[in-house]
């Protein structure tokens, strides 16, 4: 593969970085648009919600003057425009509000949750890169073979399972059946206590910190937990990415300069693998961070079943005692992340292909 | 026969509606030749026909309780798929359950779809601000996370199978917004359009009769191919309790309630969870087979 990313022939003289920092701050603005956008709907649907906020805060037994008190301070008396600006001005400063069930503020157990979410995502995406990507070049190099039509309908049935019958699914056989993966939760009950008392949590990642701390036996437990929830979204996204690749690779093969390398005597191999797939690599990059955008979310159910204590099984937990500050606080933190990763994947395009650059 | 099939493969077409017959009759004829679409079709067909026939092929009611006979392996005799905890036939359940999730899917196709064409045609015609800011909203929403929204949603607006609808629509009309627009940009130019502009047409009449008939064919491509995606929201929602409510005999929700005696009784978990499976599988492989067929640029040859 070599280096995918080379960019030592397209040197970026100033007159180039210009437009290119113009189209940064253009991506800069539309984040914030969409950004407001994002509470914006939460707003409304924090505002259509039939319950009164103060109730649920007071409780029944408030008096009048209590529940005026509390209208006053919460700003719930202002026009709706100000309620609002209220409401993103708070967001901007990293308060999410309050969640009703356990009285914490909900940026503060987001913030815990988050790890285990992003520890899920990663490997899945890791996995699902390292499976769909060969997997679509090779189906794309001899489209109609047996390995093609085999890529694709394995990929159409990843499209066509719910993810949460695929993980019962998984835990039936896995780890019912056989016994070889680790069950539900991100360690065995035994370490898990080790994990708060023994170990130091750099970042909350298990994989990361049990191996920055030389535990390997609390590692390989971890690991075989993680390996099923991680193993069914690598599926998905891996249906994903290699179809994408496939349909990327027989347009780039049919590009002029394939045939000249060809005809020049090129080894197929290189042919394919160095000059079509380095090409390739550029629309895959935004590929890639769309199927791990979709991860963060997709992990919603999967952590349900897994019970993984991470983003998604925090929201739907939230959900089941109607505590809204929680669920809203929880969706404006999987919104913020979906929509950086798209304009990440964005400015990745731009800086890799230099075609993109106007 | 014979007679109907020169009819439409005629080469001099002698009306509208002879030329567009010849022309469905062409891409049948090609979609004919992809095997897995035509499984794809006969699952669809399968899956119509079920919903429509249940109480017929039914064995028991899917509501009736009886405890006596709970929780039966597949393959006692009455029960072929087993029973769930309250002693209800699964098979009956499953069946039953089709009419839900087809009711579901109709209920979504026949709202996202309209929504996004009608913006995505207005924005792509006029272009200019009505472009921007109608494009901007659709960007706003595709960049959300859409079952998370949808959770959202039906958390304030409470569950069932309406507001289950109401979700999965709010969430999934951008994409065919973007699709319409595209497909409006390159026929806006047209000499066409501009021949109907000089006959005195006026815009709506310009994008009904005009344009957003040459959008059709990549808006129904995308209907088929995101109707499994519909499926499986409503199976995550129900799954969730979000969704459709018991007793009702929905597939997701099925699932949720075999969940606690996964590891005893596997089947009443995996029965529905596979009727799911094969449902959206079909559809999926119509949808790729119609993507060939109707689309010749995206085709793989």
């Amino acid at each position: 593969m070599g280096r995918p990313f080379s960019m030592t022939s397209t040197p970026a003289p100033s007159s180039r970085l210009i437009p290119l920092l113009r189209q940064i701050g253009g991506t800069v603005v539309t984040l914030f648009v969409t950004f407001l956008g994002l509470l914006m709907v939460t707003f409304f649907i924090s505002n259509v919600i039939p319950v009164d906020p103060v109730l649920s805060i007071l409780g029944e037994r408030a008096t009048e003057a209590q529940m005026e008190e509390a209208r006053e301070r919460l700003g719930l008396n202002e026009p709706l425009w100000k309620q609002f600006g209220i409401y993103v001005g708070n967001t901007l400063q990293g308060d999410l509000g309050t969640s009703i069930r356990t009285r914490e503020p909900v940026l503060e157990e987001v913030s815990q949750r988050f790890p285990a979410t992003l520890e899920l995502a990663t490997l899945a995406t890791i996995l699902g890169v390292l499976l769909g990507v060969p997997a679509g070049v090779i189906a794309a190099t001899k489209p109609g073979s047996f390995f093609d039509q085999s890529t694709r309908l394995i990929g159409l049935m990843g499209y066509s399972m719910p993810v949460f019958w695929l993980g019962l699914m998984g835990l039936l056989l896995f780890y019912g059946q056989l016994g070889w993966v680790g069950g539900p939760g991100r360690l065995d009950a035994g370490y898990q206590m080790s994990l708060d008392f023994e170990l130091t949590q750099y970042t909350g990642m298990i994989l990361l910190d049990t191996a920055l701390n030389n535990r390997w036996d609390m590692f390989a437990n971890a690991f075989s937990h993680i390996i099923l929830p991680a193993g069914i979204l690598a599926y998905i996204s891996m249906a994903y990415i290699s179809r994408m690749t496939r349909s990327f690779m027989m347009n780039e093969l049919g590009q002029e300069y394939i045939t000249t390398a060809r005809v020049k005597g090129m080894p197929e191999r290189r042919v394919i693998w160095v000059h079509a797939l380095k090409n390739v690599m550029v629309p895959l990059i935004t590929v890639i961070a769309l199927s791990y955008a979709y991860l963060l979310e997709g992990a919603v159910l999967t952590e349900t079943i897994f019970a993984w204590p991470g983003l998604g099984s925090y929201i739907t937990d939230a959900l089941m005692v109607a505590d809204m500050p929680a669920v809203l606080g929880g969706t404006v933190v999987v919104g913020i992340a979906y929509i950086g990763l798209n304009m990440l994947s964005d400015l990745l395009y731009r800086l890799v292909d230099p075609r993109a650059r106007v | 026969m014979s007679t109907l099939t020169t009819w439409l493969r005629d080469p001099n077409p002698a009306s509208r509606m002879q030329s567009r017959l010849g022309q469905s009759y062409l891409s049948w004829l090609r979609l004919r030749r992809n095997p897995l679409a035509m499984i794809g079709l006969l699952i669809t067909a399968a899956l119509l026909f079920v919903a429509i026939f249940a109480p017929l092929l039914a064995p028991h009611d899917p509501i009736t309780q009886e405890l006596g006979r709970r929780l039966l392996p597949p393959g006692t005799p009455g029960n072929i798929l087993g029973t769930d905890d309250f002693g209800r036939d699964i098979l009956s359940r499953i069946l039953y359950g089709s009419r839900i999730t087809l009711y579901i899917v109709l209920l979504v196709i026949l709202t996202a779809p309209v929504v996004g064409l009608i913006i995505g045609t207005v924005a792509g015609y006029f272009g200019g601000w009505v472009d921007t800011i109608l494009m901007r909203i659709t960007d706003i929403f595709l960049a959300f996370p859409k079952l998370i929204l949808a959770l959202a949603l039906v958390a304030v607006l409470g569950p069932g199978m309406e507001n289950a609808v109401l979700a999965i629509a709010l969430t999934s009309w951008p994409p065919y917004a973007r699709v319409s627009r595209a497909e409006t940009l390159t026929v806006r130019s047209s000499d066409y359009i501009a021949a109907v502009k000089l006959q005195g047409a006026g815009p709506i009449r310009i994008i009904w009769g005009h344009v957003i008939p040459m959008c059709l064919p990549s808006v129904i491509i995308r209907v088929t191919l995101d109707m499994a995606g519909v499926i499986l929201t409503a199976a995550g929602l129900g799954f969730l309790g979000l969704g459709v409510q018991p007793p009702l005999p929905e597939w997701g929700l099925m699932i949720s309630a075999g969940r606690k005696f996964l590891f005893e009784q596997w089947w009443v978990a995996t029965m529905p969870g596979l009727a799911i499976f094969i449902v959206s599988l079909g559809f999926n492989l119509l949808g790729d087979g119609l993507r060939d067929v109707l689309d010749p640029k995206s085709a793989s040859k």
